[in-house]
């Protein structure tokens, strides 16, 4: 009953997000048909990783009696139209989802834990192999390393060293950096964290910065309560630091829309951003562009671990034809297709050789040591989405220059409440 | 939220109890009309039932549980406690102030330009129809192309800054301020919606007989006054259905903040419906959002009895 009852009141939201997103509700509408097996990816804006998954889709058509379709939504509306079909049991049997996801939907049932996949998963990244509970929900094809890129040219004629993995910029250095580069006047702004960016960006690419300082998005022991770590003294001097970015005139508060075309046409020194930028980078600035670790604020680097990955659902009608189709994806040479196409770090050592530039020797092997060596997987409790959307706006406000302490204190307040309403997600 | 909306709008432009009465005495004596009515009638009190009536009555058991739109748990009762985190929350103080003033803003502006622009494409000169079609074209345009397109034109180095730099003005960056924010979302709103209301305003104007104005530039009468004593007079029907549709829509405010500012920076643009939607979806907390629809829910209902009840004195005084 109360299911029912659950359905009829996401219908009624719904509606209300009809009111202008006519994209959110689309979701619902599908179903898997009598001999196809219904995918959904959340690249539909990505024309390159889709291309890869679809040629995987293919092959594994092409000696499945079963088929494979595939439906492609915008990232932006993604994971809503996933909980929406989940509300309403129309879920696919395939669906790929953000690797912080991974808990709270395996904890509310959407997904079903891959089975008979142990051996082939083993050879996997860790941060790219979705566990909850002790069990494998999903596998990814590659991770992302966050990383500073700028020009050699630029370090070079400020006079300014080149940091290493060993001896990242500290933060009196990385302030004298863009003290530097802003005082150049070369640059519309100093550096680019890409401010303009929403949604998941913002816990991903700013909470490591707060783990640097020696803060935290919850404590993850017990993953009882956000006291003391996301409004401790670490965490204050985080988010004075962050808006001092802008206020020092480093930064701009909400950036401009194209992050790697601003810096490459010089208008910003130095760009924050995902080794997703690096190919683009590489081949239109050529061995001028450097490849950085981010900045050690305390606690050395830190960087965001786990990115997209793929999952099976609980109520497919197929899920044989499901596990199939993973396990035939799991291939190395789709691993190397899908992080080719996404320019990301490949998933497994054999796929590496085949992906331009992580062979080795290759230059994009150091987003690899990144990983390895600074990755933070965001907390992995069910709780995650709240805790997600909670840092994001107060880190939007912290940056627009809201009080630190008290916005984090607010922040905590409804972390708790949240944790301690749904019994601690037990 | 949206069906609060509606039933606001259909409550108010619902006819008056005369008509209702009158048609419900000729039904009495025949049976089969009777029938027939209910047959006509069915579909519609199907769907109002089945997408109004039911979330509407979900909406006020939800907002007393902490339901969850992803967990294996079932929904609990909690009393007011929903209600007790929202009033003490900043965001929703936030949001209302921002809704009220986006529509206290809103509503005389755009349907007095929305009038201005009618005005103008009413004249008979050559070319109206081309300034109607021109003046229209945001409408038929999606709400969220119009919004990524004032996203990019709000940039600190877009299109207008880029204009206002023309003529010696150092424009804000319109959409990352927290002082200009709402008001570049009114105004490109205003933009976005006019149009439609210029059309209606159209309709009204040319119901007014021309007679009317002749008689009244015989007497010697200037534009000025022929617009305070003809025009205006003639277009009170037409005047109500604005407000009450341009209300509506303003209360509803939720795309372009979604598209251009995710209710930033610091809580200046966020709206009750965008953080119904954001508290529903994003956070998943579907109790709290019920709360928040029933705050928007009385909202509409006092507006909509306050709109009810200054049409009617009017009619009454007429």
């Amino acid at each position: 009953m109360r299911k029912s009852a659950l359905t009829v009141g996401v219908a009624a939201l719904a509606a209300a997000a009809l009111f202008g997103l006519a994209g959110c509700a689309k979701g619902s509408a599908s179903a898997s048909g009598g001999g196809t097996v219904t995918l959904w990816t959340h690249n539909a804006g990505n024309a390159a990783e889709l291309g890869a998954i679809e040629a995987i889709v293919k092959d594994f058509n092409a000696q499945s009696k079963v088929k494979i379709e595939v439906q492609a939504f915008p990232q932006d509306s993604y994971n809503q139209s996933v909980t929406a079909a989940a509300a309403s049991k129309k879920l696919p049997c395939i669906l790929d989802s953000d690797g912080p996801n991974i808990p709270a939907w395996a904890w509310a049932g959407y997904l079903a834990p891959l089975t008979g996949m142990d051996s082939t998963l083993s050879k996997f990244l860790p941060s790219t192999v979705g566990k909850y509970d002790g069990k494998i929900y999903s596998y990814g094809y590659y991770d992302v390393a966050l990383a500073m890129f700028t020009r050699k040219t630029t370090l070079d004629s400020l006079g300014l060293r080149i940091p290493t993995i060993d001896k990242p910029w500290t933060e009196a250095e990385f302030a004298d950096v863009l003290a530097k580069l802003k005082a150049s006047g070369k640059f519309e702004y100093a550096a680019d964290f890409s401010t303009s960016s929403t949604g998941e960006w913002w816990p991903y690419a700013y909470s490591p910065f707060l783990q640097s300082f020696g803060g935290d998005l919850i404590d993850r022991d017990g993953y009882k309560t956000a006291d003391g770590v996301l409004n401790g003294p670490a965490a204050i001097s985080w988010a004075k630091w962050f808006r001092s970015l802008v206020t020092d005139g480093y930064i701009a508060g909400k950036s401009g829309t194209d992050q790697q075309a601003d810096f490459i046409n010089g208008k910003t020194g130095l760009i924050y951003a995902g080794s997703w930028a690096a190919a683009p980078l590489k081949a239109k600035l050529g061995s001028d562009v450097l490849f950085l670790p981010t900045v050690d604020l305390g606690n050395g680097p830190k960087i965001g671990g786990g990115s997209w990955q793929w999952a099976m659902s609980q109520t497919c009608s197929d899920p044989k034809t499901a596990l199939a189709y993973l396990k035939f994806a799991a291939q190395d040479k789709y691993v190397a297709a899908v992080a080719k196409a996404t320019q990301n770090i490949p998933a497994t050592e054999t796929a590496s050789a085949d992906v331009p530039g992580y062979g080795p020797g290759g230059d994009m092997q150091i987003f690899r040591q990144f990983s390895e060596k600074f990755a933070v997987l965001r907390p992995p409790t069910p709780g995650y989405t709240f805790i997600s959307t909670t840092f994001t706006t107060a880190a939007q406000n912290i940056l627009n220059g809201a009080d630190p302490k008290q916005e984090l204190d607010q922040a905590v307040k409804d972390i708790d409440n949240n944790q301690k309403q749904n019994n601690y997600y037990k | 939220m949206t069906s609060v909306a509606h039933s606001a709008g259909t409550a108010a432009q619902r006819p008056g109890p005369d008509t209702g009465t009158v048609r419900h005495g000729k039904m009495r004596g025949q049976g089969k009309e009777k029938v027939v009515a209910v047959a006509m009638f069915l579909p519609a009190a199907i769907l109002i039932l089945a997408f109004l009536i039911i979330p509407i009555i979900l909406t006020f058991v939800l907002a007393f549980t902490n339901t969850r739109l992803v967990s294996p748990e079932p929904g609990t009762f909690i009393g007011l406690t929903n209600f007790e985190n929202l009033f003490t929350d900043s965001t929703f103080w936030a949001s209302l102030r921002n809704t009220i003033i986006f529509t206290i803003v809103i509503v005389p502006v755009q349907s007095a330009v929305a009038l201005g622009v009618a005005l103008l494409v009413n004249s008979k000169v050559r070319g109206t129809t081309f300034f109607r079609t021109i003046y229209f074209l945001p409408v038929v345009t999606s709400i969220i192309v119009v919004s990524m397109l004032w996203l990019f034109m709000y940039q600190k180095n877009g299109l207008i800054n880029v204009l206002l730099a023309k003529i010696g003005i150092q424009g804000p960056d319109w959409l990352g301020d927290p002082h200009w924010a709402l008001f570049a979302i009114i105004v490109m709103s205003i933009w976005q919606a006019m149009g439609f209301h210029m059309i209606v305003w159209l309709s009204g104007l040319q119901t007014i007989p021309g007679e009317l104005y002749e008689a009244a530039s015989l007497d010697g009468a200037t534009r000025w006054q022929q617009f305070v004593n003809v025009t205006w007079p003639g277009l009170r029907s037409t005047r109500t259905f604005i407000l009450i549709t341009i209300t509506i829509a303003a209360f509803g405010l939720f795309a372009q903040v979604n598209v251009m500012t995710q209710g930033g920076p610091l809580n200046a643009t966020t709206t009750l419906v965008y953080q119904a939607v954001y508290s529903g979806f994003r956070q998943q907390q579907t109790g709290y959002a019920a709360a928040i629809s029933m705050v928007f829910f009385v909202l509409v209902l006092i507006v909509t009895l306050i709109q009810n009840f200054l049409t009617r004195d009017k009619e009454a005084r007429r």
